[in-house]
């Protein structure tokens, strides 16, 4: 199990193995949508807004 | 012959992709996954030698431009820019599928607060008015009366953007409690489900649920042709019933499918990375290969 430091609130967010850069886990502690920027090391950048022309 | 090499381009990573990055690996296929916010194109010099794109690109003006930029340069990609802009615009969708004889709600389109009021009025109450682009049920608003009319157009028109200045006005169907989402690809379908909600906004995004519908020969058959009139590919094709009559009301072009696999039992990533992968052994969509041949 990896982890890296909330952005927000500096708490330790727990990443599973298979995480990869894009994805989004939300902190455990102030519930922020963290994006997984890199992974070696870890690094959570907050997640953008959804914007208008998001979706499918 | 060397295999082509394949790109997934995405943004945010959401389930359906790491369903279709799971269904690359279980058939032993690589691919990279490109994130669409570190693309850089120089239009003067060739891009990375992908032989194909599988599109699942979250913001719909990234899409169209890397899409453009790609195909240009002899990338094969699912969807093809074409039909991301066929499908993106309701006004283009609706226009088309109406065009090809594929039946749609009633659907006006106005371009001025007159002209909208007049369009609403001629459908009757209660209307339907959608953002041309737009996902998830976004800003889809059923309008009940002519006071809520004036007040919905006076804020589009003095709080939208410019995209909000073409008005989508569509009569209301009363379905009921459900629409039908139908997947396809490659002209081929792969499964349907009823999106189930109370409210009349059905889509998943908005709390709807799933539950798989059998597919019946009238809904094979306009779904297929509603694909078709789009220009094929990977789609879902959402159906309204309309008492015994079915509609179709939108054909989207990077669909969210994570609710449609259990209750189907069908395996739609690995689908869609089979139709992928077809096509990039084809070196263009199957359905534009065959448009070519009967040309």
């Amino acid at each position: 199990m990896i982890s890296a430091q909330c952005p927000e609130c500096e708490a330790t967010v727990p990443c599973d193995d298979d995480t990869v850069v894009g994805e989004v886990v939300p902190c455990p502690d102030c519930g922020a949508d963290l994006e997984v920027s890199a992974l070696r090391p870890p690094l959570l950048v907050l997640a953008p807004p959804e914007e208008e022309d998001w979706g499918e | 012959m060397s295999e082509p090499r394949l790109a997934m381009l995405a943004s945010r990573v959401r389930v359906e992709e790491k369903m279709l990055l799971d269904a690359f690996a279980r058939r032993h296929l690589d691919v990279e996954l490109v994130d669409v916010r570190r693309l850089v194109v120089d239009t003067h010099r060739a891009v990375p030698a992908w032989g194909a794109v599988l599109d699942r690109s979250l913001q719909l003006s990234h899409a169209l431009a890397a899409l453009r930029l790609l195909e240009d340069r002899g990338v094969v990609t699912v969807n093809a820019h074409q039909v991301v802009v066929n499908c993106s615009d309701k006004v283009v969708t609706t226009s088309l599928l109406s065009a090809a004889g594929v039946p749609v709600p009633r659907t006006l389109v106005a371009f001025s607060v007159a002209g909208a009021l007049e369009a609403i009025e001629a459908v009757g109450y209660p209307a339907v008015i959608k953002p041309p682009v737009g996902s998830w049920g976004r800003l889809v608003a059923r309008v009940n009366d002519r006071d809520a009319a004036e007040a919905l157009l006076e804020h589009k028109a003095t709080l939208g953007s410019v995209a909000h200045h073409v008005f989508y006005v569509q009569e209301h169907i009363a379905k009921p409690g459900r629409d039908i989402r139908v997947f396809v690809a490659g002209g081929e379908l792969l499964c349907a489900v009823e999106r189930v909600s109370d409210h009349w906004v059905t889509n998943t995004a908005r709390g709807a649920s799933t539950r798989n519908r059998p597919v019946s020969a009238e809904i094979a058959e306009l779904s297929l042709r509603a694909a078709a009139a789009v220009g094929g590919g990977v789609l879902a094709v959402d159906l309204l019933e309309d008492g015994e009559r079915l509609l179709v009301s939108e054909v989207n072009h990077t669909m969210e499918f994570r609710n449609s696999v259990d209750v189907t039992g069908v395996d739609i990533a690995g689908r869609i990375v089979d139709h992928f992968v077809a096509a990039a052994r084809l070196g263009a969509p199957p359905e534009s290969m065959a448009l070519a041949v009967n040309a």
